[in-house]
């Protein structure tokens, strides 16, 4: 008799939870919110709660009910979470995404599903190429692109040897492969070091074969944590004058406001390349910057900035449609059109819905309080398209 | 030039396992002597690295913040083995693994809770953050010397201790027959309590020293676990000499694999092929190091003599 009645209650329950479902915008966002890079995790999600605030947590005069879920840094983990997201709790949109190995085992869980994907950092270049798909959007970039701006530059100021330093997983390929395409001059020595979740933090050797290779300067890529330890080790290596440091998605301002504490100084007038800075200056970006240091008291970081943009590129198809979730057709082709005001400025997609759009080159500088931030320096590539748009047969 | 690059990555070799030694010196006292399985020892290094990065934050001194965490980390393992360890021992090694591993997610959320998610960086002294010539042509950073000094110092405290001293006898004693040096009138479960206290304070002092050139974050404990154990296998369980020569050998191994292996493979195979296949190889060489071993010699390399 008992089992009845919950039964019963369950019915009744989830009866009226999908009554519910009709009345509301569901958003699954999934990110990084344990181990070592919750920190990363942490900004998008307050990212995308300003982003909902400034939208009045409402999308085609629909209430928005946002759902945060775990990957835990691991594929394996990311791709449940994906699954409970797209089966339990149905929701219309997943997003997120920080990592490309993440995004690359839950992809199939949300596009079989006919849910639309929006990816908020990982850029792959399967899912820019042969795995594009009609219902995969980015707020972000191709792997490759910020790398290839990474060789314009380097180009430009006349480096002529590099060292390439890069965590041994999907990106960090797509990184390496990026930089090489551009940088015309010659590359002395690569090493790729153990990534996961005991990722190598110990660089000594690394270091000390860079040191030794005699290159005019050193790429890296060290997202997360990864990054206060290479740039620690770099600084006690004395590398800062003979071995100059270029990087890509390394010194963000996750990990700034870290390195001032420990007294990094090697980092100011480091370069590196990015499609947006926290002094772009665009109506959309200074609102965000604002009120994300006003809230939280620090820059947001790029992280936050595509979580941000993900949440205005959702609100601009569902706008679209008045709320219709049911019209994927015209929620798809409201996307395509990148109607939305992004912190970056314009920009459009491509075929295999990648952003076209500035790369620029940035440096490390402090700003008029003290904090240490990042400022444009030029534009380094303009409207520029992954190179994997042509492999897409959209 | 390829003679310099090879006594710096000897150093760097060395430096890496005097702090692997650091580690398993711990575990050894408790894995190998008291017989005891604890994963959570990793969980005292992170401890170690966060009292020490507070410490420093709040003194602004490192090495005064050094001076006082050890024995803060002493307490935090004194105050786990009275709580929970200590009952554990008389069950048997699936039961530590649980219990343990259950610590390390205690200690893994409390920490979360106390210090955020973010980890901390440690600030050194500007006379630390700098380089040395130790030969000419030979600069290394003057910190990961005082790892090397710090670390052998330890060494040579631990081995004058258990060997030497009589503090040292009743736990090699106890290691041997518990029950008999009870009888003789010993408090055996205070003797233990010291001795994990003591790993914890060994492991703690690990995570001070790597904290300034990674930095304190949640999980390092679990990521440093498992070569700790690699340590203690191939160098024999419970020989603190084997765990010393075992840590030198792993951490020499995986420097010299990570620096030499691309070069060496590019001889036989195609520059694309090799710079694939040797970071997976490098990353592996240490296990395939202790599977040859456990194939050919399970006791390990330095078995202790009388167990």
């Amino acid at each position: 008799m008992n089992k009845l009645i919950t039964a019963a209650a369950v019915a009744a329950l989830s009866a009226t939870s999908t009554a519910f479902a009709a009345d509301e915008v569901k958003i699954g966002f999934i990110t990084t919110l344990t181990t070592g890079a919750a920190s990363i995790g942490k900004d998008q999600e307050n990212a995308v709660n300003l982003a909902l605030e400034h939208i009045d947590n409402t999308m085609g005069g629909k209430p928005v009910k946002l759902i945060m879920a775990d990957d835990g840094f691991k594929p394996e983990v990311g791709k449940q979470a994906t699954d409970k997201l797209v089966k339990q709790d149905d929701v219309d949109f997943v997003a997120g995404y920080i990592w490309s190995h993440v995004l690359l085992a839950s992809r199939k869980s949300v596009l079989d599903a006919d849910k639309f994907l929006i990816s908020a950092n990982a850029g792959p270049s399967p899912v820019a190429g042969k795995l594009c798909h009609e219902n995969f959007f980015s707020t972000s970039w191709q792997n490759d692109q910020t790398p290839m701006a990474m060789g314009e530059t380097l180009n430009k100021q006349g480096v002529k040897s590099l060292y390439i330093m890069a965590p041994n997983y999907a990106a960090g390929k797509d990184m390496v492969a990026g930089v090489e395409r551009t940088f015309k001059g010659e590359i002395v020595g690569k090493d790729l070091t153990k990534w996961g979740k005991d990722a190598q933090l110990d660089f000594s050797a690394e270091l000390a074969k860079a040191k030794a290779s005699g290159a005019e300067g050193i790429f890296v890529f060290y997202p997360g944590k990864a990054a206060g330890a290479f740039i620690k080790q770099y600084e006690q290596a004395g590398l800062r004058d003979s071995l100059p440091l270029y990087t890509v998605f390394t010194i963000d301002s996750l990990s700034l406001p870290k390195l001032k504490e420990a007294g990094m100084k090697s980092v100011l007038g480091s370069s590196m390349t990015q499609f947006w800075s926290p002094d772009l200056d665009v109506p959309a970006n200074k609102k965000f910057v604002a009120d994300f240091r006003e809230k939280h008291g620090s820059y947001p970081s790029f992280y936050a900035a595509q979580a941000y943009d993900s949440i205005m590129l959702i609100k601009s198809a569902v706008d679209a449609v008045g709320g219709n979730l049911d019209d994927m057709d015209a929620m798809r082709a409201a996307m395509e059109k990148a109607d939305f005001d992004s912190v970056r400025g314009e920009f459009s997609y491509g075929n295999n819905h990648m952003p076209i759009q500035n790369f620029y080159s940035r440096k490390v500088v402090e700003d008029a309080d003290g904090n240490w931030t990042t400022q444009i320096d030029q534009v380094v590539l303009e409207n520029h398209q992954d190179v994997y748009a042509s492999e897409c047969k959209l | 030039m390829e003679a310099s690059i090879l006594v710096i990555q000897l150093l760097n070799g060395l430096q890496l396992g005097i702090l692997l030694f650091l580690l398993s010196a711990g575990l050894t006292l408790t894995f190998g002597i008291m017989d005891f399985v604890n994963l959570a020892h990793g969980a005292l290094y992170m401890l170690g690295a966060f009292f020490c990065a507070t410490l420093t934050i709040y003194t602004g001194s490192f090495l005064l913040a050094v001076a006082v965490a050890i024995p803060l980390t002493a307490l935090a393992g004194y105050i786990l083995e009275r709580l929970v360890v200590q009952h554990l021992y008389h069950r048997d090694h699936l039961d530590h693994v649980l219990a343990t591993f259950g610590l390390i997610l205690c200690i893994d959320t409390l920490v979360h809770l106390i210090w955020g998610p973010e980890g901390i960086a440690i600030p050194l002294p500007e006379i630390l953050n700098t380089q040395v010539e130790i030969f000419p042509g030979i600069v290394f950073p003057t910190f990961r010397l005082l790892i090397i000094g710090m670390g052998l110092t330890a060494a040579a405290g631990l081995y004058l201790l258990v060997n030497h001293t009589r503090v040292g006898m009743l736990i090699r004693a106890g290691a041997s027959n518990r029950r008999m040096v009870g009888a003789l009138g010993v408090d055996i479960s205070t003797l233990f309590s010291g001795v994990f206290a003591l790993g914890a304070a060994l492991a703690g002092l690990a995570g001070m020293l790597i904290a300034p050139i990674t930095e304190a974050s949640i999980g390092m404990g679990s990521d440093i676990i498992i070569t700790t154990f690699v340590v203690i296998i191939i160098g024999g369980i419970g020989s603190m000499k084997g765990a010393f020569l075992a840590a030198l050998i792993i951490g020499l191994i995986d420097t010299f694999g990570r620096s030499f292996l691309d070069d060496i493979f590019k001889i036989f195979m195609s520059g694309e092929a090799a710079e694939t296949a040797a970071p997976a190889v490098s990353a592996m060489l240490i296990y395939i190091l202790m599977a040859v071993i456990l194939a050919f010699r399970p006791q390990g390399l330095f078995p202790p003599l009388t167990r």
